[in-house]
């Protein structure tokens, strides 16, 4: 069992006659004041878990002057996921033209021996819903899970030839430290906040959010609520292009707004978006990524996927920041949604909304029924993340970045239009 | 009169002995209380069953001894369904899932799941949902 460990703000490094000059500015402290005070060991982090009770406590503006960062971590399965990988060259050389590591098929219309391998790519010949609900026992994420954990895979790989790589097929065996790069690039990481799926139909169904029985039996959720990433952050203010981000134990960054990242939505009146909102397009080296936090999903009747732990950390610059890492469970709501006709039909019906509170209660209240809640993102380990990376933050291990560009904050959601050419 | 306990059992039948009416004489001849909660023979004739045996430890003791006498495999320990704590992420997919509360929330601050195996009816509900295969049945 890992201990956590709480280091208390009397460690600060700043003089007081310093902290008073600084209060009355708008920004009370920069970036480099914060690294400056991580680099030296002095800096005060706590997790998103812990800074309520300790603003409750001190107050606000005291609370604001001590704390420098705020850890903020999520644990589930994040589909669009994945990871470019350099075999190096083999002799005589091979231009690959169709690739499969595990025989999970990777796509390989780019450079001769690069090659992306997709978290949801199914195994060849597995034979998906053909008898329903498919098991999917392994496919991309199970691919990835095992480069991460140094496993020996397969490759085996066509070329149609030419004069400079005239191979034509290749298989072999390798693991991630035979690769020159094995770098996840995943367009859509870290939703800022998710559906609750429930089922209102008569029989049962399998979804990305788990098996959903008859006449609203259970409800899935997937978000790790008061400790995910951008529900401390909504409106992007710290976390931005260019953030160093906690990547399953690498130091990745945020490389661009996820894919659908929509911050014009919903929200309650202290700014905590109603429905999905904001996403985060993550990168980071696998080579250093940590194998229980990069974990194959297997999800009966639906497919496969990749679940993946990553932390964030919020610098707290001003209070207005701090204040917005303060947010509880109960002040966290999420849309429940019918998943046997009003998403697959896109109706835009929203049940009700319910607190991330309800939730993890184990049970809410729907139109005056009891329904049993389970989820799929672990708060367990999304807890283990954020205090690994302020442990890593204290030891003056890992610094925060101001971001190079900002993520959107009013970007809709598009839809895909059927029509005529 | 003695107290009455109650064992969780998990037996294997080699092929030659799945043909004797074992639990007949456990009940007969022991005086058990017998709730199967899983039973199943193989292609291969091997048998597998899970069951609570409720009685005083006396014919408890004396059941195991009449068991011992057939070439049956009694295992008191590992039990048909098995939870891998190191597979397991702990998102609690199962817990609504779960029947008993055998798998549960074991601290609601840390959100952590545990596995209560004495709770397990073996119904093989968290097989089918868990995403992470932390679930797995020995037969």
């Amino acid at each position: 069992m890992r201990t956590f460990h709480f280091r208390g703000p009397k460690q600060h490094g700043l003089k007081p006659i310093l902290r008073v000059s600084l209060q009355t500015a708008f920004l009370m402290k920069t970036y480099e004041q914060i690294n400056d005070r991580i680099a030296s060991g002095k800096a005060v982090v706590l997790t998103a878990d812990e800074i309520m009770d300790y603003v409750d406590k001190k107050g606000v503006a005291a609370a604001a002057r001590e704390v420098d960062v705020v850890t903020t971590a999520t644990f589930g399965p994040m589909c669009s996921s994945g990871c470019f990988l350099n075999f190096g060259h083999s002799q005589p050389r091979i231009r690959m033209s169709e690739a499969w590591i595990e025989d999970v098929l990777v796509y390989a219309g780019i450079a001769a021996v690069d090659v992306y391998l997709g978290a949801t790519q199914l195994r060849h010949a597995d034979p998906a819903n053909m008898y329903y609900p498919g098991e999917f026992r392994y496919g991309g994420g199970h691919v990835i899970e095992d480069l991460v954990a140094g496993k020996t895979l397969q490759l085996f790989a066509l070329s149609y030839g030419t004069d400079e790589y005239p191979r034509r097929e290749i298989r072999t065996y390798f693991t991630i430290h035979d690769l020159n790069q094995a770098i996840m690039v995943n367009p859509r990481n870290c939703y800022q906040n998710y559906n609750v799926a429930i089922n209102d139909s008569e029989r049962t169904i399998y979804t990305y959010l788990g098996m959903l029985e008859p006449r609203r039996k259970n409800a899935t959720y997937c978000s790790a609520g008061q400790l995910s990433p951008l529900l401390n952050d909504p409106y992007y203010e710290t976390i931005g292009v260019g953030t160093r981000v906690w990547l399953a134990g690498a130091h990745g960054h945020v490389y661009a707004e996820g894919t659908q990242h929509a911050g014009a939505c919903e929200r309650t009146p202290n700014g905590v978006p109603k429905e999905g909102a904001g996403t985060l397009a993550l990168t980071g080296d696998m080579k250093q990524m940590r194998p229980e936090f990069v974990r194959g999903v297997s999800l009966r009747g639906y497919g496969v996927s990749l679940a993946l732990g990553v932390g964030v950390p919020i610098p707290i610059l001003n209070e207005e920041i701090l204040q917005r890492t303060c947010v509880r469970d109960r002040d966290i709501l999420a849309p429940v949604t019918d998943y046997s006709h009003d998403y697959p039909e896109k109706t835009g019906r929203v049940i009700r909304h319910v607190s991330y509170e309800e939730l993890r209660r184990g049970e809410i209240e729907i139109e005056g029924k009891k329904v049993a809640v389970g989820s799929m993102s672990s708060y367990h380990k999304a807890l283990e993340i954020a205090h690994l990376l302020a442990d890593e933050i204290r030891r003056g291990e890992f610094l925060v970045s101001r971001p190079i560009a900002p993520l959107p904050r009013d970007a809709k959601m598009k839809p895909l239009v059927i029509r005529e050419k | 009169m003695s107290q009455m306990i109650t064992q969780k059992l998990m037996l294997f039948f080699p092929k030659c002995e799945c043909e004797k009416p074992i639990i007949y004489h456990l009940v007969k001849d022991h005086n058990l209380i017998v709730n199967v909660f899983r039973a199943k023979v193989t292609p291969e004739e091997e048998g597998y069953l899970v069951l609570d045996v409720t009685g005083t430890e006396e014919d408890i003791q004396g059941a195991m001894d009449f068991l011992r006498t057939f070439n049956v495999t009694i295992n008191h320990t590992g039990k048909g369904v098995s939870w891998d704590e190191h597979r397991c992420t702990h998102c609690g997919q199962c817990v609504p899932h779960c029947p008993t509360g055998a798998l549960h929330f074991a601290d609601p601050a840390t959100r952590q799941v545990a596995f209560d195996d004495g709770e397990c009816i073996e119904c093989l509900a968290c097989i089918r949902v868990c995403p992470f295969n932390a679930c797995a049945s020995t037969f």
